[in-house]
């Protein structure tokens, strides 16, 4: 009789990682649905794209690196970071701007630093910058939302996949249009006040359909707390964060104004960037009070890259620039231990 | 309500304590054979104090404490002493430790024993030396002598007892049913401790998922003052730290004890057993252990004689092997894997667990970690899991430390939450004894480096006082020789010049010559004074030779002087250097007017006779030379001279070696060699200054008549057959027998360094250079060889 000589513990907990990243992707829908809602089908063929290729590239680098490829692929972790570009590319983006993004996500960002686990930096959010840089025009190139235009111009499943293949005939230049934070960031004459009366884009709080598919990012989000794939810190802080400079640069709505707070948390990828991005445990910060700094800083820089710099959205440049700073903060937020006066860091110190 | 604290983390898995609680306690029974550990408790192990073949009585001490940390273990039951060997023990390892093995008579006959009626009466010591005779040791898991925290120092007042029936791990129900079967007897056994350490309050833990264990303590520590604190249900409140945490909000100290803030921790069963040694004499001999299980189908807790093998208790709850791939000593989270069934049940095991596969899967394979931070949220004592399991892939000991690896308490909480499900314990618990391993292999170092330092300075020692023994022999040598001079026996140069020197300054011209040297030196002295006029022409000549002679002298003295002051890196080099260099020119100038006076005294007379040896050299040289220019063209004069010169540069060379030689082996006779080197370079000088004249020469005709009767003229007839001789062998022939030469003398060098070397001579070094600067030449003998034997080719 052989019995197994395994170490302590022998129970374990029912979470796995495929689980935390199916989680994700769950918590993803009623996002894509409220952009499929507003923007037509064209986040669904980037989603459908990305997925296919990431799943590809995944597969071809853990064959490359001669490790068992269905093991890994069971991770989800490729199809979370498809799904995260897929969501955060304008709609109906070319296929080639989704081949380019995701190869660089998957390949580079990802297995180049040693795969999962390893990247320093978000993925998804690498490839989006890195196409945003060397492809402006595809990159800001977003559609009218329904409410803007007619719901007839809204792209169809087959239409949105004719264009992203590049052989529909689909009208781009006629549905796209500037999203609110690109008409806030170019507007330099008129008051907030009038702008919003002017611009057809603009909603209640925020753009027509922004305001929505946020709320929609904010309800899969807090399904994701309520599950305990990731703590209230990073996000709760960031989103504070984003007010707060909101309130405190609030210049009553002028033309130079960033927009008020409001308007801030419900608009772009703020609450896209604040549930499934700054969250990947992976690039952040790995205590809780290191994660209260990580995301604090994040929407500080995300109110600072709106305001006052070149792009009209910068979740993704605030990811990045926070993912260096990661392990510096995870170095002075490190936990004081049961039965010690001080951190160890702090002791030194 | 009494105010209660939260623990850091933590995680809830499944209980599964009811399937065990469906029964009460059930005695075990006496199995054939008892196998008793001499050591189931931390620190030294009991000393056997029976022999194979005795018979021993239920509660017999069998194995005596071996120092303060220790405990005694007696004889469950009465029976005969099989063996005392190594058997399988319980432990993670599965190693072997001594046993005493007891064939059981079934009779269970008692040992007598009595209890004490008035504990209070007694003083704390003696219910101290009670307890710790009975064996106890803590019955919660690790097992420390229960004696030995409850005989601390009184330096420290204790305020809080607290009694432990948290019993937090899975599965595990014999705390609980003992607190709801053996209330009393607890509360009794925490009576006697209070009694011992004197708190200010005595708290009872229980966790809150435990309601009728609950009621019956409060029920039995009714008006005692005894307080019994429930709290929330969550794993590991159990372990000591954490409770103390709970109950108190105090945390003990990173290696500390609970002493240390004023509390002391015992676990319930302790008390109980405390209360049977005390109150009934009873050592401890049996306890309550859970048998659980999806693999036995008849799950309960037994009261279990200690030694009881495993294999008895499985069948007693109907094990089904087959069902079961992993055995469990202890619970889920923390217990470890049994490979042998024939282990006995010791004083600290609390469970015993079967599962099925489905029960406790293998562990899936590992995947990468990514840093999710669950097993941060989960660390009950506030520790970074994954960053230690990164540090401790890397193996970087020092990250650990500083990252508190030693507060782990291994407790499991992290692998159970981790996704991804990396074993991360057992990477704290591989890296904790790599640690250990490191700081033993560090003292280890510590003291070889001591050893090592005394062994350097000892032959650091032994070389000075050899040095000094070589130092004291060679001045010894020095003395010896000095005295020699002293007796006008050998020519140590140095000192002839300095007795040349005062000679000179306290004599003066006053003095009668006494020797050519100061004869040379009175008329130097005469001829600036004016006498010069007076001086013939021979005069002359003698004395310009002398002088030239003499200061030949002087200058290789002081190139003696200068090379060793050289070889000793004395501050004088530089006043020796200069004192050379005003020698040479002197010499240069001597060697100018004697040229100079020479070619005006062309005939000079061949008769004229000095009766200074050297002058009649000279003068014989001269003779020869005024005789036989006659019969010598000069080039065959300039032809003799220079094959003559060629000869005495050898020789030179030869004697210098042998000098260099004598000096590195601080040879009695370097003085002598140096000597001549000396006379040979003043030869070599002579023959030179020869040479340079000769184009003053008056051009004759010659003809080799040889002036047999002449010894100089024989020994130049010597060096011209030499000459001739030579001149027959090819230049590459010459130039092959300068490197066998060479060759020989390097060879000769090699084996004097090689000797220098072995005996540790300071010499050495010297040697080498004088090989070097040897083999240098060797080179450039081999290169004109190459050359040559190139042009032949």
């Amino acid at each position: 009789m052989a019995f197994l000589k395994v170490s302590s513990p022998h129970a374990h907990g029912p979470m796995s990682t495929g689980r935390v990243m199916r989680l994700v992707l769950m918590a993803t829908i009623p996002g894509l649905v409220a952009l499929t809602w507003f923007f037509g089908f064209g986040t669904l063929t980037n989603v459908l794209w990305a997925s296919l290729s990431a799943l590809a590239f995944e597969a071809l680098a853990l064959k490359l690196r001669k490790r068992p490829i269905a093991f890994y692929l069971n991770d989800c972790s490729a199809l979370v970071t498809a799904f995260l570009l897929g969501i955060a590319l304008p709609p109906g983006s070319p296929l080639w701007l989704i081949l380019v993004g995701t190869g660089f996500a998957i390949l580079l960002c990802k297995h180049m630093y040693g795969g999962m686990g390893y990247n320093p930096f978000n993925p998804a959010m690498a490839a989006y910058v890195l196409l945003l840089i060397s492809f402006p025009v595809e990159m800001t190139n977003w559609l009218a939302p329904r409410g803007a235009v007619p719901a007839s111009e809204l792209l169809g499943p087959i239409d949105a996949l004719l264009r992203s293949l590049g052989i529909g005939s689909a009208p781009i230049d006629g549905v796209s249009m500037a999203t609110p934070l690109d008409i806030l960031k170019q507007n330099d004459a008129l008051l907030v006040d009038d702008l919003w009366a002017q611009t057809p884009q603009f909603g209640t709080v925020a753009g027509i359909g922004w305001e929505w598919v946020n709320l929609a990012f904010l309800l899969g989000g807090l399904y994701l707390l309520y599950r305990r794939v990731f703590t209230w810190h990073a996000p709760l802080s960031m989103l504070l964060a984003i007010a707060i400079m909101a309130l405190l640069f609030n210049d009553g709505g002028s033309s130079a104004s960033g927009g008020g707070a409001l308007f801030n948390l419900f608009s772009g990828a703020t609450m896209f960037g604040a549930f499934f991005i700054i969250t990947d445990p992976v690039s952040s910060a790995v205590s809780n009070r290191g994660r209260v700094i990580y995301g604090a800083l994040i929407g500080v820089l995300v109110y600072i890259i709106r305001a006052w710099g070149n792009y009209p959205d910068a979740v993704a440049f605030a990811v990045l620039l926070m993912n260096f700073a990661a392990p510096f903060i995870d170095h002075y937020t490190q936990p004081r231990t049961y039965g010690h006066k001080k951190p160890n860091a702090q002791e030194k110190a | 309500m009494r105010k209660i604290w939260d623990i850091h983390g933590g995680i809830h898995p499944p209980e599964n304590k009811t399937q065990s609680l469906q029964d009460n306690i059930r005695a075990a029974g006496i199995p054939a054979q008892l196998i008793v550990p001499l050591s189931q408790h931390i620190g030294a192990p009991a000393a056997p104090i029976v022999n194979v073949g005795d018979r021993v009585l239920k509660g017999q001490m069998i194995g005596e404490a071996k120092g303060f940390v220790s405990a005694p273990v007696h004889a469950p039951s009465s029976g005969t002493v099989a063996a005392i060997e190594p058997r399988v023990i319980p432990h993670p390892s599965g190693m072997s430790a001594p046993c005493v093995v007891i064939n059981c008579d079934g009779k269970d006959e008692w040992i007598s024993h009595q209890g004490i009626s008035d504990y209070r009466s007694l003083d704390k010591n003696t219910l101290v030396d009670t307890i710790r005779n009975a064996g106890i040791a803590g019955m919660g898991g690790a097992g420390f002598p229960s004696s030995v925290k409850l005989s601390g120092g009184k330096d420290k007042p204790i305020e809080t007892l607290i009694l432990n029936g948290t019993e937090c791990e899975p599965y595990i129900t014999a705390d609980d049913i003992l607190m709801q079967e053996r209330a009393a007897e607890i509360i009794a056994g925490a009576e006697i401790l209070r009694h011992i350490v004197e708190p200010n309050e005595t708290l009872i833990g229980v966790e809150d998922n435990k309601p009728e264990a609950l009621a019956a303590m409060r029920a039995a520590a009714e008006g005692t003052g005894i307080e019994v604190v429930s709290f929330p249900t969550k794993y590991p409140s159990g372990g000591e730290k954490q409770l103390i945490q709970i109950l108190t909000g105090k945390e003990v100290p990173s290696g500390g004890l609970p002493a240390d803030i004023g509390i002391v921790c015992q676990n319930i069963g302790s008390a109980r057993a405390i209360y049977r040694a005390v109150c009934h004499g009873e050592p401890l001999i049996s306890r309550v252990t859970t048998v659980t299980g999806e693999a036995c189908s008849t799950p309960r807790n037994y009261d279990v004689l200690i030694g009881t093998p495993v294999q008895y208790l499985l069948d007693l709850s109907h094990f089904d092997a087959s069902r079961c791939i992993r055995l469990i000593m202890g619970g889920p989270m923390m217990g470890y894997t049994l490979q042998d069934t024939a282990v006995p049940i010791v004083k600290t095991s609390n469970c015993v667990l079967a599962p099925t596969v489905e029960e406790l899967p293998p562990p899936p394979p590992a995947q990468a970690c990514i840093r999710c931070g669950m097993c941060a949220e989960a660390c009950p004592v506030s520790l970074l899991p994954q960053q230690m399991y990164w540090f401790s892939r890397a193996q970087e000991h020092d990250k650990l430390e500083e990252h508190n690896l030693a507060d782990c308490i291994e407790c499991g909480a992290c692998s159970y939450v981790c996704p991804s499900n990396i074993p991360l314990v057992q990477y704290y618990r591989a890296s904790k004894a790599e640690i250990r391993q490191a700081q033993q292999d560090k003292i280890k170092a510590e003291r070889s480096k001591e050893r090592f330092e005394a062994r350097q300075a000892r032959i650091e020692r032994e070389a000075a006082e050899k040095e000094a023994k070589r130092k004291a022999r060679l001045e010894a040598a020095k003395a010896k020789q000095q005295s020699a001079t002293k007796d006008g026996s050998k020519d140590d140069i140095i000192q002839a010049a300095i007795a040349r020197s005062k000679a000179k300054k306290s004599g003066g011209a006053d003095n009668p010559p006494q020797d050519p040297a100061q004869a040379a030196i009175a008329r130097a002295q005469a001829a600036r004074s004016g006498d010069a006029v007076s001086e013939t022409a021979e005069e002359k000549t003698a004395r310009l030779e002398k002088q030239l002679a003499s200061t030949e002298k002087r200058l290789a003295a002081a190139q003696q002087k200068l090379q060793l002051a050289i070889d000793n890196n004395d501050d004088n080099v530089e006043a020796f250097r200069s004192g050379v260099e005003k020698t040479e020119g002197k010499l240069q100038a001597l060697r100018k007017e004697l040229d100079a006076h020479r070619a005006s005294q062309a005939p000079a007379p061949a008769e004229s006779v000095s009766d200074d040896p050297a002058a009649a050299a000279i003068a014989r040289a001269q003779a020869k030379r005024a005789g036989g220019a006659e019969t010598e063209s000069p080039d065959a004069a300039r032809e003799r001279l220079t094959t003559q010169i060629a000869s005495t540069e050898k020789r030179l060379d030869a004697a210098q070696q042998k000098h260099a030689d004598a000096q590195a082996q601080g040879d009695v006779n370097a003085a002598a060699f140096a000597t001549a080197v000396e006379k040979t370079q003043a030869k070599l000088d002579k023959l030179r200054a020869e040479l340079a004249a000769l184009p003053a020469a008056e051009p004759e005709p010659a003809a080799e008549a040889s002036n047999a009767d002449d010894p100089a003229a024989q020994a130049i007839a010597r060096a011209l057959a030499a000459r001739n001789a030579n001149a027959e062998l090819s230049e590459a022939d010459k130039a092959r027998n300068a490197v066998s030469s060479l060759e020989k003398r390097i060879a000769k060098t090699q084996q004097k360094l090689d000797q220098a070397q072995a005996d540790g001579d300071d010499n050495a070094a010297i040697l080498s250079d004088t090989l070097a600067k040897l083999q240098g030449k060797l080179d450039e003998a081999r290169q004109a060889l190459d050359a040559l034997s190139q042009e032949e080719g």
